[in-house]
């Protein structure tokens, strides 16, 4: 049996300016604390959406976050959906890679986030960029 | 929306009230270090107990201005940092390069005063001297 919610004025945050940003890891850390998260797995989840919802207005020119819920009685899980039309990233991996940037930084945004979350995919081409983060924990009645 | 800088003697101090946006994170980098240069205080205490999450702009941001009041003779001391959000920080492969810490805001301000003996600081004083 699973319920699987989306999650109301979590659905479909539009990224366009750097309060969006604020809004979409505060609407995250939310809804884990809502799933019963941990604290330092609320932190965890918020600072990787930041990470991905920045490069969406930076280099995506802005983009939308999704973010869904899942709850069986095994398991909680929030999945992020960040999405933009900008130009895509040419080499995933060396996008991924610590260090590497385009944007004048430090290049840990994506490398940081990734060590945050359970999962993390990017799917990438020219008019679409896909970030999907996932964080699962089990529940303990 | 501002972030109020008080000043204490030669010492400023603020703090981070809530979750803030870029915008306002590169302003008060700015008035911080405006106030700074134009008050000469030995140093500024940057309260963080109310911020939940540090990203790597943060984070970059908050290295860099510490970084750039030691070039002025200053110095920046973050308190209160919630010990989940320093763990997330490591984790990250960031750290706060150039920052001190301290646990609270007491201890931010004794640490700033105990520095400014061991140096003798030139901007010792009533700080109300204009360095420009
Ligand atoms: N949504 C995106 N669209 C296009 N390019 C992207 C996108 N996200 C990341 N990139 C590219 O991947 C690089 C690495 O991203 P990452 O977030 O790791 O570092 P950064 O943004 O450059 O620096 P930091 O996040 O540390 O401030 C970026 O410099 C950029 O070239
Ligand atoms: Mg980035």
């Amino acid at each position: 049996m699973t319920d699987r919610d989306q999650a109301p004025p979590a659905s479909g945050i539009e990224l366009r300016r750097s309060e969006d940003i604020v809004l979409a890891r505060q609407t995250g850390r939310d809804w884990a604390c809502r799933l019963g998260f941990r604290m330092v797995d609320q932190i965890r989840l918020a600072t990787a959406i930041s990470e991905i919802a920045r490069n969406a207005v930076r280099y995506g020119g802005g983009g939308q976050c999704e973010i869904t819920t899942t709850t069986t009685p095994l398991f909680c899980e929030i999945s992020i959906v960040i999405t933009d039309h900008g130009p895509g990233i040419p080499d995933v991996e060396q996008a991924m890679t610590p260090g590497f940037s385009t944007g004048n930084s430090l290049g840990m945004g994506l490398s940081g986030a990734r060590r945050l979350v359970d999962r993390m995919t990017l799917v990438s081409r020219p008019g679409l960029t896909t970030v999907t983060l996932v964080m699962r924990r089990s529940v303990h009645p | 929306m501002r972030i109020p800088i008080l000043r204490l003697g030669n010492v400023l101090l603020t703090s981070i009230q809530a979750d803030i946006p870029d915008d306002l994170v590169q302003d008060l980098q700015s008035s911080l270090l405006g106030q700074l240069e134009r008050t000469g205080a030995i140093g500024v205490v940057l309260d963080i107990t109310s911020l939940d999450v540090i990203d790597s702009y943060m984070a970059r941001v908050l290295s860099e201005t510490a970084a750039m009041a030691r070039l002025m003779g200053s110095e920046v001391v973050i308190t209160g940092m919630n010990p989940m959000v320093a763990v997330t920080l490591i984790e990250m492969g960031r750290s706060l390069e150039q920052i001190t810490t301290a646990l609270t805001l007491e201890q931010g301000v004794e640490k700033l005063k105990a520095r400014l003996n061991e140096t003798g600081s030139s901007s010792a004083g009533d700080g109300a001297h204009d360095r420009s």
